[in-house]
Parts: structure tokens; sequence; C-alpha cells
């Protein structure tokens, strides 16, 4: 076995063994929904800055972010404004939702939409949609996971890598059913440290082993030019408002999402969660960095039919074989502890909304449906990797992302005002869903694949945008335009647990 | 005292401003250690959202204590 085969090995061992430990930190009784689920809320700064890292930045996000500038050019930037913008959201938005949550006891983002509107319907309509969107992206994490695995090529690449697949998730299903959350917290640490330590390492030596990036630069964009498909170390200005309208609606959307939520309520207080809006950018900075890494791969050639690669490529092409092992570990690591955070918000959902409506006082049982939906979570997203086609997984989140932010309207507007009505936002949010899957679905007819920059027709001029975006301004106008018309006819009121002061 | 801290929240629009408005930044020059504009650009704005939300913290978190 080589050298960083054995690096790797003992790192992601090392892991493993953190993650069943976990469950002895703090001595909590994790019979307790809010201890499994939310590690007790009682993680201060230095654990949610971790934690949150963790979970937001994904492995896949460090392998998908520079395949997409190594393949499209500068629009796959767009990440990074995307990952600037969510911490005022943060700062403002989410830091009140954490205050709801906390002093009405919320687990999920329906369990506020139920406490707000009294609808059930509206509450199974969220729930749903953070299940659907969380269950690809958990099989993406795996996806990263199998770059690696490849590379190391071996034992670890027989058959297709879903021996080793296999072997990580049933670890992981078990450590995260023993310690719930704080099994993720933990290992954490060990994620981000490995990702600063590969990422700066990667960002002082490649580029300068290619002659700087100046010279990088002017030796990528011919080659973008020369594409069968054509792109710029600039935007066109055609693509001005998809690149802002992807970074705008990602950056609405990424909170929604059941595992940043999952790890934001696990904060002990609102200060803990405005400190981290402040702090927490330092990991979009390397995010930006390892952007660059996909020219940096065009630079040097390296690269082949499958784009994902390109970053486990990179490792191998420029380090010695030990430390491309610390940076393999770093990747599947930094997938594991995503993957876990969102089996727990997904199984928070279906346990806390789905198989029973809200209730302020947790029923008995309800920790262990939900440690076993977690597991099936895991599950799942194995039969996903096994049987369908990367590409399929990778549309399939897209389409989720869009879905997700379905969700705005009810939870944020209805963090300020209670003027909306339930049916209205619901029938809002079948039409933004509506129309996010078919103009995401509109090219699969003659290319295969979905869109997410959808060529809208309006007013004799063709405006290309983020389809998530679209669908989100179609469904806040059909849920304001009945609002109006419920209130007209007295119709459709909402039954508000909620108080003034449970917001501040 | 909420009127009074909350007009800091209005700095927080910046980082919206100058991101999602791709004609302010997106040219070749000026280069910074041979990075194009568009990309120090961008990268800068993380690190003056960052600078900025770390003052508004303080800012507002200086009021509520009083």
């Amino acid at each position: 076995m080589s050298s960083g085969a054995i690096v790797f090995l003992v790192l992601v061992g090392a892991v493993t063994v953190m993650g069943f430990a976990a469950a002895g930190w703090g001595r909590a009784n994790l019979a307790s929904f809010e201890e499994w689920a939310l590690g007790g809320r009682h993680f201060g700064t230095l654990v949610t800055w971790f934690l949150m890292g963790g979970d937001l930045y994904t492995a896949y996000t460090f392998i998908a972010v520079p395949a997409l500038v190594y393949g499209a050019g500068a629009i796959g930037f767009f990440a990074v404004p995307y990952a600037t913008i969510a911490y005022p959201i943060v700062f403002i938005v989410l830091a009140r939702f954490w205050v709801v949550a906390k002093k009405r006891g919320y687990i999920t983002t329906a369990d506020f939409v139920r406490d707000r509107y009294g609808d059930r319907s509206l509450e199974l309509a969220v729930a749903v949609t953070g299940v659907l969107a969380a269950m690809p992206y958990i099989a993406l994490q795996l996806v990263g996971m199998k770059t690696v695995f490849v590379q190391l090529g071996g034992i670890f690449a027989a058959h297709d890598s879903i021996v080793a697949l296999v072997v990580s998730f049933v670890l992981l299903g078990a450590y995260t059913y023993n310690s719930g959350l704080r099994a993720p917290a933990l290992i954490a640490f060990v994620k981000d440290g490995l990702i600063y330590l590969t990422v700066i390492a990667a960002i002082v030596v490649i580029p300068a082993k290619l002659g700087g990036w100046a010279h990088i630069f002017h030796t990528v964009a011919p080659v973008l030019a020369a594409r069968p498909k054509p792109s710029s170390i600039v935007l066109a200005p055609s693509g001005y408002f998809a690149y802002a309208s992807m970074a705008f609606a990602s950056a609405l959307s990424l909170f929604i999402y059941p595992h940043s939520i999952t790890s934001l309520l696990a904060a002990k207080s609102k200060l803990v969660i405005q400190r981290n809006a402040a702090l927490l950018p330092a990991y979009s900075l390397v995010l930006g960095l390892l952007a660059l890494l996909g020219y940096c791969a065009i630079a040097a050639g390296i690269g082949g039919k499958d784009t994902s690669a390109i970053v486990p490529q990179l490792f191998a092409h420029f380090f010695p074989d030990w430390f491309a092992g610390v940076a393999y570990a770093a990747i599947v690591i930094g997938a594991l502890v995503p993957a876990a955070i969102m089996a727990i918000g997904a199984a928070n959902l279906f346990a806390s909304n789905i198989f029973k409506q809200f209730s302020p006082n947790r029923p008995q049982g309800e920790t262990r449906i939900a440690k076993l939906l977690c597991l099936a979570m895991c599950v799942f997203a194995l039969i996903f990797v096994a049987f369908v086609k990367v590409a399929y997984a990778i549309d399939f989140q897209l389409l989720g992302g869009s879905w997700m932010l379905q969700v705005f309207p009810a939870l944020i507007f209805g963090l300020y005002t209670g003027w909306f009505r339930p049916k209205a936002l619901l029938i809002g949010w079948f039409c933004g869903m509506a129309t996010a899957t078919a103009m995401s679905l509109s090219t699969v007819a003659q290319t295969g694949t979905i869109v997410t920059a959808f060529p809208l027709h309006i007013l004799g001029t063709t405006l290309v945008g983020f389809v998530a975006f679209y669908a989100l301004l179609i469904n806040v106008a059909v849920a304001a335009a009945l609002t109006w018309l419920f209130g007209a006819a007295r119709i459709d009121r909402s039954v508000d647990s909620t108080t003034a002061a449970d917001y501040t | 005292m909420y009127t009074r801290r909350r007009h800091w929240y209005w700095l927080l629009l910046a980082p919206f401003i100058a991101t999602l408005w791709p004609p302010f930044y997106n040219r070749i020059d000026p280069q910074l250690f041979g990075l194009p504009f568009f990309y120090w650009y961008q990268l800068l704005w993380v690190i003056l959202t960052s600078m900025l939300l770390g003052l508004v913290f303080l800012v507002t978190r200086a009021h509520r204590d009083v």
C-alpha cells in the first residue's frame, strides 16, 4: 500500500473513533431529541465556527466549484459572491430565526411555519421540500468521496468504489445514530484543519510551479476561447444577470437547507450566530482560492472527461504521495461531516413534521424515530449513488436547490410579518415548485441535461437568469396576490401561536 | 434603543451592491499578483464583508449592553 493510502486510512480511522467517542461529550442524555439532534443547543463560537464551516463548505463544493471554473470559466466564480452575501443574511435574518426557535423550542423550519400559521398542509410542504432537497445533496457527498477512491486506486477503487463507499457510510450511519450532532461537530475540527492545511499548501505551491498567476491566466484564456463551447476569464455581458441571480438566489437558499438550520440552531446564543457571520467568510476566501485551482488544472494540462476529478488529480500531480493522502483524507472527511448533518436535518423534519405534526412538548419516541430515519437516509444515499448516474445526481441536486428556495416566503417573510395567509403561501409554493421544475427540465428533450440558467423572453429582449430566482418571483407574486384576495374575502386566516416578544 | 442600533444594519447592503452588479468589476486590469481584477475584487469583498459584519456586531452589541 502506498504511503498516501496509509496516511489516508489513519486519518479517516481516527475521525471514526472520534465520531463514536463524541457521545460522551458533555455527558448528555442522548435520548432527548434536543441533545441528539442539536447537541443540546450548547455550542459556543469556536465549535459553531468549525461545525458550520464543516457543514456548509462540503467536499462536493470543494470538488465542484474548481470543476465548474475549469469547465465554464468566470461564471463558475459566482460561488464567491454567493458565499459573501450569505453572511449579512445570517447576521440579520437567521439570528432572528435562532431567537424564535430557541424561545419556542423549534428544531426545524417547518416547526416554525406550523406555529406561525397554524396550517398543517404548509408545514408538510416545507418539510417535504427540505427532505427532497437534502437527499441528492447527501448522495453528492458520496460522489465527492468516489473521486478520491478512484484516485487512490487498488482496493479503494475496487468494484467501482462501491465497497469503500458502503464501508464509509455504514460507519457514518453508526456513529451518527450513536452520538447525534456531536459526532460531526467533533469531526469538523479535523476536517476544517485538514482543509485549511491542504488548500494553503496548494495555493502556495501549485501557482508557483506553474510560473505564477499572470502566466496561468495568459495560458488559460486562449484555451477557454478555443473550446467547442467557448468561455472566458471574464463574463460576457449577456451573462451578467445569470451570474448575479445565481449568486443572490443561492445565498437566499443556503440557510433554508435542513443541514444549515441544524447547525445554526445548535449555537448557544444569538451572539454566537452573529459573531460567526463575521468569522465564517474565512471559509469563503478558501473557497475562492480553490476555485482558481480550476485554472491551474487547465494551465497544467490536467483533466479528462470527468472534470470532477481535477482536484484530486492536481494533488496527485504536484505533491508527494503522503501529502496527497492528507488531501484525500480532507476531501473524504469533508464529505462525511456534512453528510451526517444532512442526514440528521432531514431526519428531524421527518420525525418532527411529517410523521406527526409539530408539538411543543416533544412526544415520546420522537428521538428514536429520528435516529432510525437518519440511518435510512444514509442507506438511501448509497442506493442512489449505486444505481443512478452521477450526472443525474448532480441534476437532481440543482433542481433540489431551486425547490429549496420556494420555502423562502413562508419562512423568511414569516419571521417579519404575519400578513401572508397560509393557503396563499401554499399555492405560491406550489407555483414556484412547478415553475422551477418546468424551466429546469425545458431542455432535457434536446440536450439530456437540466438547465440552471433559463433564457426568459421578456419585453422584446432575452434575459438569461437563474431558474430558482424566476420561480421565487412567481411564488411571491402568487402568495401576495392571493393573500390580498383571501383578506378581502375574509377566508384562510392564520392561527399564529407566536407573539412579538418571541422574536427579540 | 432598537431604532438607534438598527440603522447600522444599512451598512450591510454594501456587499450586495458591490458584488451583484458585475459591470463594476468585470474587467482584467488592474491586476494584482497576476490575478485579473474580476477575481481579486471579489475576493477582496469577502474580506471587506467580514470586516463590516465585525464592525456592525461590535457597535450593535455595545448598545445592547447599555
